[in-house]
């Protein structure tokens, strides 16, 4: 019997998914950050590539990004119909099945990585497929659901872009390489934890042990400002390597400046502060956090243009 | 000979259909222009035309 005509007995209409739905499965938003930060990678580095090569690399570490987000959402359709932030997703709102999430995750990660390393070079394809690994089996399959500590090691897949990029370019790692990555790596708790505490509910419901659940709001707002301290010489550091000049410098000392009194602020406050004010420090912190990623990176590319230019750098 | 008309579940599949036709063109676009940079960057290449090229031969061999 063909596919049409099994059709013609059903009574009612199935839901069909659209291109968007599948789209959304490679979570999008995520995807922007990872193609600016790998843009980034790949322009600053010292080695040029062409401009049809560095398309096609931005364009295959994005897709690589997006089927981890396709595993993810395979995996956690559970914890994710529980969050009201994750329940619009396909999977958990019936649009999308989960083994076609699971399928397409699967799919693009063989042709990102393949592609990546035809179009580039082996060792970024290499660290396309472990970064891949590392979202999808380390974070999302054992670190998300076991230890309060998920989000600080699981952060690492998403600080892999920028590497990815430069090893695309360059073909090996180099210092600058990774104080990018972890210039994001010690910036992803700080950004999580304050989202974690306003959106309180989310996380408890679904039984993930996010620091707020599990060691309380008071310590989490220690783990913040922490975290924000130690960020501090990692920023500063990159700023002084071959990627950074003055200009990066200026920029990294006001933010981290910036950073550092809004994490400040936070370890001050108490939940009964916060509830009278409906979460406003909390969330200005979050929402600095990303303008803090935004601007670090764009200050590297400004840089890099203006080297290009004769000024800038060291 | 007549088309046959389009069935219901075509109409509902159109917008993914397109997209993922779309997206398979933007492929082979791009692994063409790929092709054609890899290409033009590589090393100098001479297919075998039965036929004696001395800038092929290497120089020790060349040199008497």
């Amino acid at each position: 019997m063909s596919e049409t005509s099994a059709y013609q007995g059903a009574t009612a209409t199935p839901y069909e998914p659209g291109f968007g739905d599948y789209v959304q499965l490679l979570k999008p938003r995520v995807m922007s950050l990872v193609v600016f930060t790998a843009l980034v990678g790949l322009l600053v580095a010292p080695v040029s590539l062409h401009p049809v090569e560095a398309f096609s690399a931005i364009l295959f570490i994005a897709l690589g990004a997006g089927a981890s987000g396709a595993l993810n959402m395979w995996w956690d359709a559970d914890i994710d119909a529980v969050m009201k932030r994750t329940a619009k997703r396909p999977v958990p709102a019936g649009r999308v099945q989960a083994g076609e999430a699971l399928a397409v995750g699967l799919g693009l990660s063989g042709i990102s990585v393949v592609m990546l390393g035809l179009a580039t070079n082996l060792a970024a394809a290499g660290l396309l497929a472990f970064t891949i690994f590392f979202y999808a089996v380390v974070y999302s399959m054992w670190l998300k659901r076991s230890t309060p500590q998920n989000i600080v090691i699981g952060g690492a897949a998403g600080a892999f872009p920028p590497m990815i990029g430069w090893v695309a370019a360059t073909g090996s790692v180099s210092v600058e390489a990774i104080l990018m990555f972890a210039l994001i790596f010690m910036w992803t708790p700080p950004h999580f934890w304050a989202l974690a505490l306003f959106m309180k509910e989310d996380y408890h419901a679904a039984g993930v042990p996010m620091l707020t659940v599990t060691h309380g709001r008071k310590a989490t707002r220690a783990h913040i400002l922490a975290y924000t301290i130690l960020l501090v010489p990692v920023a500063l550091g990159a700023a002084v390597t071959q990627v950074g000049g003055p200009l990066t410098l200026a920029v990294a000392v006001v933010l981290n400046a910036g950073f550092v009194i809004g994490a400040v602020r936070l370890w001050r406050r108490d939940e009964v502060m916060a509830q009278a004010d409906n979460y406003a420090a909390e969330k200005a912190f979050f929402r600095f956090s990303l303008l803090y990623l935004f601007l670090h990176f764009a200050a590297f590319l400004a840089e890099a243009a203006l080297k290009s230019a004769g000024l800038g750098g060291w | 000979m007549s088309f046959r008309p389009e069935h219901e579940l075509h109409k509902r599949r159109f917008s993914r259909n397109l997209g993922v036709g779309l997206t398979l063109a933007a492929f082979v676009a791009l692994v063409f222009a790929l092709t054609v940079v890899k290409v033009k960057r590589g090393d100098p290449m001479q297919g075998y035309d039965h036929v004696v090229q001395p800038s092929s031969v290497p120089q020790e061999e060349a040199q008497p």
